[in-house]
């Protein structure tokens, strides 16, 4: 029986030999269950040893796989290649980070703005004590936007941090956002900082394309935004009573 | 990080969103098409007395006035916004034009609506 | 990451590489027919200050085929920033809870076009001579 065979391109850098990135094609022999990232494992294993990409887990979880597939930003174990066949697939890395080599990007400028929002709790004075203890509807408030598994899709998606990179972006806006909305979290105040600052939440323009392909439904385009409000508030409190924290 | 001046634009690009999402269509419609045409709405509803008695009336005053002002600090940031989006540097100077610009758009309005009377 | 020769690819030409952007930019283009019809409006009452028959040419050429073409190309634009607010408007508010539970986005965005239909509607009773 003769399997089918589908075309993935895909785009090839080295930084010791290319100036600039190239593309190659490979014609892989592919069954209905296979995924795109499976796709790039059997052309590392049986066609081009050299081809370099990052995964890890297989099931959408480490968030290590994320390329541009067919220009849209996307997990590479949770798309499947009988979804593109016949016309075939181009995977190239993620938009608006620099090309390490081949689909490997250099992510350590989100690692940076990840630090930079203070992403744990920070208590309160006294926290009295005992276990924190929190209703449904409190954790309801932050849920979605802990689930992030930083895996650069919605930096990817976003023109506003392709044309600024000092935008601080929407997995770390998200990510102040969940601990700024926890109950047991204090640190708001120290969080406004970013907040507040033109590349904090005012970078946003609410493309809202960020929120349309994160895999884990945290929604960082309203993370964002709700905290313009906020930013607002400050803003005008700051400005009419400077005297109130 | 400084703290950024975008709330203030912010706050007026909101109302005039708001305002040009509930009436702008309707207002458009009216004005732009139906009585130009005498389409479902005859000549006479902008006839020179009518939009006289409206603009010297209080309330009309308040509604041109609204329309003006919130519709061009609407505009002209979202404006300003795209010719970022479209890859052009922008800097204080664009922004102060921009801003400038609908803040000129709401003093003229507010001179004619002084000047123009009451009924 | 100091050592590595990265490569920066250009973000010229971003938005028209993906639909989802095109009709970002569509809906970002608004802003232009919004403030342009702000201008036809100030003019407007620019020409009504002006007297009766200033007023009147003004009026006329409302009529012309160009300004015709404006304002239905205004319309649509403007129809479609009206629709893109309030699909967006869920994402700029808090969670809104009713009685412990969460109002769905779907909600907020129906109340938002209901409240166009109701507001179009008192400006067109208002307006018939």
């Amino acid at each position: 029986m003769t399997r089918k065979t589908i075309s993935i391109e895909c785009l090839r850098y080295h930084p010791g030999t290319d100036a600039a990135p190239r593309y190659q094609n490979y014609e892989v022999p592919f069954t209905d269950d296979m995924s795109v990232l499976q796709g790039l494992q059997y052309i590392k294993d049986h066609l081009d040893g050299s081809l370099t990409f990052r995964w890890s887990c297989r099931m959408a979880i480490c968030g290590s796989c994320g390329y541009m597939v067919n220009g849209v930003p996307q997990l590479g174990c949770q798309i499947f290649l009988r979804d593109y066949y016949p016309r075939g697939v181009r995977v190239e890395p993620l938009n608006h980070f620099p090309i390490v080599r081949d689909l490997v990007i250099d992510q350590s400028d989100f690692l940076k703005k990840l630090e930079s929002i203070k992403p744990y709790l920070i208590p309160k004075t006294d926290p009295g004590k005992g276990t924190y203890l929190q209703t449904p509807q409190q954790m309801d408030e932050y849920y979605q936007y802990s689930q992030c598994i930083n895996c650069l899709l919605c930096y990817a998606a976003c023109p506003q941090y392709g044309l600024n990179p000092a935008f601080t972006g929407p997995a770390a806006l998200a990510l102040l956002h969940r601990y700024n909305a926890d109950s047991r979290d204090a640190g708001k105040a120290q969080r406004m900082e970013i907040v507040n600052a033109e590349d904090g939440v005012w970078g946003c323009t609410l493309v809202g394309y960020c929120s349309e392909v994160c895999p884990k439904g945290v929604d960082p385009a309203r993370a964002i935004n709700q905290n313009k409000i906020n930013s607002t508030k400050d803003y005008f409190q700051n400005f009419l009573m400077p005297w109130r924290k | 990080m400084k703290r950024s001046n975008k709330p203030i634009f912010w706050s007026l690009f909101g109302a005039g969103g708001m305002l040009s999402a509930l009436a702008g269509p309707m207002l458009i419609f009216i004005t732009g098409v139906a009585v130009p045409l005498g389409f479902l709405l005859p000549h006479e509803t902008m006839s020179y007395d009518r939009m006289l008695a409206f603009a010297q009336n209080g309330f009309g005053k308040l509604a041109l006035f609204v329309v003006i002002a919130l519709f061009l600090f609407h505009g002209c940031h979202r404006m300003y916004h795209c010719l970022h989006d479209f890859g052009i540097h922008v800097g204080p100077g664009l922004k102060a034009l921009f801003h400038g610009f609908a803040i000129a758009g709401t003093v003229a309005a507010a001179y004619l609506l002084a000047v123009i009377g009451s009924a | 990451m100091a050592q590595v020769k990265t490569y920066v690819r250009p973000m010229a030409g971003w938005w028209r590489k993906n639909p989802f952007y095109v009709w970002y930019m569509a809906r970002e283009a608004s802003c232009v027919f919004i403030t342009l019809y702000a201008l036809v409006v100030l003019t407007g009452l620019l020409r009504l200050y002006q007297g009766k028959s200033q007023f009147d040419a003004w009026r006329e050429s409302l009529a012309g085929p160009l300004s015709i073409a404006f304002h239905s190309a205004a319309l649509a634009f403007v129809l479609y920033h009206s629709w893109t607010w309030f699909k967006v408007m869920p994402k700029t508010l808090p969670f809104v809870r009713l009685g412990g539970r969460r109002v769905p986005d779907r909600l907020i965005v129906v109340s938002g076009v209901v409240a166009t239909v109701l507001v179009s509607i008192a400006l067109f009773w208002a307006v018939r001579p």
